[in-house]
């Protein structure tokens, strides 16, 4: 596979319920080894797009490939090929963590490929999401930060090519995000496994991904990487500073030459100077407060 | 290896781990003694009752009754485990997994089976102590007894299947158990069917808890006793009848029910329901 491969491609996707439209023409891409975030506030309509790309859920209008195949009429073998992690699981809770995990590979072994062993070995696997000491623990006593841990690994156990993860720290505590976004990295740079996920954590969505796909109101509003949303929606750096005792702020596009251009008329009669770059927070509550402004007005 | 033998052997392992994780913690095994153990104290009560002039104890004729009346029981503990795993989001995991829906029918198949021996050993193996008049000396009446059970299971949990499938939670699941306690009150489980009105007599006859009855009183009764059933017969030609067309019924619905359940399964249907379970103890 070369890594211009799209693995993941949505066109004109629409999701209706009766009369409401969720989701409305919505378009995007994801090439192969890449890490997309599908970033927005609560009811935007993240949670439909995943489940119709995991196959769990028909569309209303629209052409959807994974993995070059259509979700809604895929079968058992694009099933081997893609993992899922949902936003909560209670099930198999007598079960022990690495029984578990032995007994979901089995379903995988004849899927291997001479490029992918499938399954992931149990142990190994244990060891990779940071659950050695629990492997042989019963899954209900495991805590919030362990259980989630337990559910990427279901989501792998079959080296899957493409990993749908649904809002995965959320209740996490610092320490245990901090492990599940290593995690993710060594997924998406050892193992080239394409990551799809949705967050409505801005910080989790800068971090993790490559391209950031803001979703709002069942559109989408941006797309990029961070730095690229940063400076084309926004744009805009604040600049302070003081000459002749007073105060000045001014909001530029390019704050460097401002500057620049600034000490060259004025020289050392500047004082206090702050140049302040447009973060990706601004430009995503920008974002997103124009759409809900937009959608009042109409 | 292809993937349905795959799954299949997936399924019988599974099964089998489930078994013995059932076996092998408190609440669960509470569950397993609970009604037979509740059954062996009302059998004990009756073994001295004498059914009229039969010359039967009331106990000796229920014991095999239970027994039936137990095997046909499995139904329900399938239909509830599917709406709880359904609820839980089993079902979603198993979806998710390449020929994982197949796995996991057959390991619930093989759990509820191997949970159900298990139940009518700690009922039968005290029972036949209790009451006396029993035939469990010959090999027919095992012979039988494996028959009717085998036939019973192959009838009741494809059709348990199919019940789990159209309750969405696991308190409309309890509305089930009042229709199935009326099929059980009909059906001569603790009084012989021929002391009923003659029109609930053909009611009880459609149901297969009767018919499980019926086939294990033949294994385990004495010639004498066919006295008391209908037709003073034991039937047999139309138990393997009713039984099967219960399980073709079945066989032939379970399929499409489940196909369609599982069809519907998502993360969200799941977070819905978890949401709803939650007000309801707030």
């Amino acid at each position: 596979m070369t890594s211009e491969q799209v693995v993941l491609d949505v066109e004109g996707l629409r999701m209706r319920y009766g009369t409401t439209d969720v989701l409305h023409d919505v378009t995007f891409q994801a090439r192969h080894g890449e890490v997309l975030a599908l970033l927005g506030p609560n009811g935007a309509g993240k949670t439909t797009t995943i489940e119709i790309l995991e196959g769990f859920r028909m569309r209303s209008a629209g052409r959807v490939s994974v993995l070059g195949v259509d979700p809604a009429h895929a079968d058992e073998r694009w099933r081997a090929r893609v993992g899922v992690v949902l936003q909560s699981w209670r099930d198999h809770g007598k079960w022990r963590v690495r029984e578990l995990l032995a007994h979901l590979g089995t379903y995988y072994s004849c899927y291997a490929t001479e490029q992918v062993v499938r399954p992931w070995d149990p142990d190994d696997l244990v060891a990779a999401v940071g659950l050695t000491a629990q492997a042989d623990k019963k899954i209900r006593t495991l805590s919030g930060g362990q259980r989630r841990r337990l559910d990427v690994a279901v989501g792998i156990v079959g080296r899957p090519e493409l990993l749908f993860l649904d809002e995965p720290t959320t209740g996490f505590d610092p320490v245990a995000r901090r492990e599940f976004h290593d995690l993710v990295h060594r997924l998406a740079s050892q193992d080239q496994t394409t990551i799809l996920l949705t967050t409505h954590d801005l910080d989790e969505a800068e971090k993790l991904a490559d391209r950031i796909v803001v979703l709002d109101g069942g559109r989408i509003v941006a797309d990029g990487t961070a730095d690229e949303l940063a400076q084309r929606i926004a744009g805009d750096d604040e600049v302070r500073w003081t000459h002749a005792g007073q105060h000045h702020v001014r909001a530029v596009k390019e704050s460097t030459k401002f500057v620049h251009d600034l000490f060259r008329q004025y020289g050392d009669e500047i004082t206090d100077l702050e140049v302040r770059r447009a973060s990706l927070e601004d430009t995503y509550l920008s974002l997103v407060r124009r759409v809900e402004l937009e959608g009042a007005t109409r | 290896m292809n993937p349905t033998t795959t799954a299949l052997r997936a399924g019988w392992k599974r099964g089998l781990i489930e078994l013995r994780q059932s076996l092998t913690n408190g609440a669960d095994l509470w569950n397993h003694a609970f009604w037979p153990v509740l059954m062996l104290i009302v059998t004990f009560f009756l073994r001295d009752v004498s059914f009229g002039q039969s010359g039967f104890s009331v106990g000796t004729l229920a014991l095999p009754s239970i027994l039936g009346m137990n095997a046909a029981m499995a139904m329900v503990t399938m239909s509830q485990l599917l709406t709880a795993e359904r609820e839980d989001g089993t079902l979603l995991r198993a979806k998710a997994t390449p020929n994982g829906m197949l796995g996991y029918l057959v390991g619930k198949i093989v759990s509820v089976a191997g949970g159900l021996i298990v139940d009518l050993a700690i009922f039968l193996v005290p029972g036949v102590f209790i009451v006396s008049g029993l035939v469990t000396g010959s090999l027919d009446s095992w012979l039988t007894l494996a028959w009717v059970l085998a036939l019973g299971m192959v009838a009741a949990l494809p059709i348990g299947a199919v019940l789990g499938s159209a309750f969405s939670s696991a308190r409309g699941q309890g509305l089930l158990i009042l229709p199935i306690l009326a099929m059980i009150a009909i059906s001569g489980v603790f009084y012989p069917i021929t002391s009923l009105p003659v029109w609930l007599q053909w009611v009880a006859q459609v149901f297969p808890v009767y018919w499980l009855g019926l086939g294990m009183r033949s294994a385990l009764l004495p010639d004498a006793a066919v006295a008391v059933e209908i037709g003073e017969s034991w039937r047999h030609l139309e138990t393997v009848g009713v039984l099967t067309a219960w399980a073709v019924l079945g066989l032939v619905l379970a399929p499409i029910v489940l196909r369609r359940m599982a069809r519907r399964e998502s993360g969200s249907s799941v977070a819905q329901r978890r949401e709803k379970s939650l007000q309801r103890v707030g």
